[in-house]
């Protein structure tokens, strides 16, 4: 096996990622989407303030879910009053 | 100017004496007048940094990461259960080179339920990436807060700063406290390299390829082990401003002594006491205080061994199964040692019981009497 002789202090304390963690999309991760019934939604955004993962913002006064990143958990499903939110299928899941 | 402070005051007024930018706390016994004197600062205005209420020690500490990697100079202070539950964070801010400071009040584990001190809390923080210092006065608290910002933030790694709770927390002590200009020269403002830029935003603490973990971890011992030297040179430095001079370990009487007590934390000032009975007595008895865990001071350690010379490792700490950690520790780094002392484990004192001077200078019989066992510990107990 070779050995790491190289200078340790070669090696940076950190290494930062030239990109934010926003780019790093985790929306192919699911395999069920949440889907907001508008005709139900009172905009109290519980789905919001629970969102583990900050995939909800608020668009005038409904939320929003950020497809890109929402890595389909169902937390806003389980958790909305209104029962305004299902979870459905993505296609080949 | 000199005060009369208890040690966890003595901790508090270091913090505030540091312009330390961002303290987040939860309390817990025997911390909890480190975060209250600090509490009391903020609110006269004393201590003009944050002050960040938290729901748990987890949280105080996660809530650190984000203020280090703002480049805030931070602080927060736990014990026992308290410093377990904040396990896990430990790791993060070791990794990610956060130079995080922490008093750490020793207290023994539960269960069951236990409030006294000994150092097990602190000693399984062994493998987080933390220095570690153990004092023995409340001096010693407030200067070693000082020592730990200076080498945390030369080496981008955290410090815990760990003393006895009760014997040396809740007790009041003569301490001299440094004028706030000595420290400025001390202490100049924190200067973290990678402090999170809004005009630039990067990826901390993200998912590297096992053979960048690999090189981060080497990179990281090697600092560990530039400590050594840092720490001495920040010590030095101190004792030229302050007048107070401290190294990793501390001999007493060691040079001529045929066994060396060896001890940490409070008792460490109790042995020179001890020391000094079994002098009276004619006898060549000698203490060696251990001020640093992490990095282990191999070197300095075995600068005061002679050959021959016989080692009664007093351990208020225990590692179930096997021996007293320090006892272990001190083992494990004289092996390699062409004629290793030998090493024999006394326990005394876990859960709180007193480690007297009577209770050191029969260790240090015992041990010179060769009734010692190589093998396994002498457990000693107060008996009142």
């Amino acid at each position: 096996m070779p050995r790491l002789d190289e200078d340790p202090f070669l090696t940076p304390p950190i290494i930062t990622g030239g990109t934010p963690m926003k780019a790093n999309k985790t929306g192919h991760w699911r395999s069920a989407r949440p889907v907001i019934h508008d005709d139900k939604c009172t905009g109290c955004m519980l789905c919001w303030k629970f969102c583990p993962e900050a995939c909800v913002t608020i668009e005038g006064d409904r939320p929003k879910i950020h497809l890109d990143w929402c890595k389909g958990c169902a937390v806003c499903v389980e958790e909305c009053p209104a029962d305004a939110m299902s979870l459905e299928d993505e296609e080949g899941a | 100017m000199r005060k009369t402070l208890m040690g966890n005051h003595a901790a508090a007024v270091a913090v505030r004496l540091a312009r330390t930018g961002v303290v987040a706390a939860y309390p817990i016994t025997p911390q909890t007048q480190v975060v209250e004197a600090l509490a009391e600062m903020k609110a006269t205005g004393e201590f003009p940094g944050r002050f960040v209420r938290v729901e748990s020690e987890h949280s105080a500490m996660a809530c650190l990461v984000g203020a280090a990697q703002a480049g805030a100079r931070t602080f927060t202070a736990t014990s026992s259960q308290g410093l377990a539950y904040m396990h896990e964070m430990l790791h993060w801010v070791s990794g990610a080179r956060l130079p995080v400071v922490m008093a750490e009040v020793n207290r023994a584990l539960g269960a069951p339920w236990i409030l006294w001190t000994d150092q097990t809390d602190s000693l399984a923080q062994r493998d987080t990436g933390w220095l570690q210092f153990y004092c023995s006065t409340n001096q010693e608290i407030l200067d070693a807060t000082l020592i730990a910002y200076r080498v945390a933030e030369e080496l981008l790694l955290p410090v815990m700063v760990c003393y006895d709770g009760f014997t040396l927390s809740h007790t009041y002590e003569p301490v001299d406290v440094p004028d706030q200009a000595l420290v400025d020269r001390y202490l100049p403002p924190i200067q973290y390299p990678y402090a999170l830029d809004i005009k630039e935003p990067r990826a901390f603490s993200a998912l590297p390829k096992p053979q960048e973990y690999f090189r981060l971890r080497r990179r990281m011992d090697a600092d560990m082990q530039r400590a050594q030297e840092e720490v001495a040179v920040a010590e030095e430095e101190f004792a030229e401003l302050f007048g107070r001079r401290y190294s990793a370990v501390e001999g007493y009487q060691a040079e001529d002594a045929e066994v060396l007590l060896v001890t940490s934390g409070a008792p460490a000032s109790t042995a020179l006491d001890a020391v000094d009975r079994l002098r009276a007595k004619g006898l060549k008895a000698g203490n060696l205080r251990i001020r640093q865990f992490r990095p282990f001071p191999t070197a300095q350690l075995r600068r005061f061994l002679r050959p021959g010379v016989k080692l009664a490792v007093v351990d208020r700490n225990y590692s179930m199964g096997h021996h007293g950690i320090f006892c272990e520790e001190i083992k494990s780094a004289l092996y390699a040692m062409p004629n290793p002392p030998q090493v024999f484990g006394y326990v005394a004192g876990l859960g709180g019981g007193d480690i007297t001077p009577e209770l050191l200078c029969e260790a240090w019989e015992d041990c010179a009497a060769g009734r010692g066992d190589l093998n396994a510990p002498v457990w000693l107990e107060d008996s009142r």
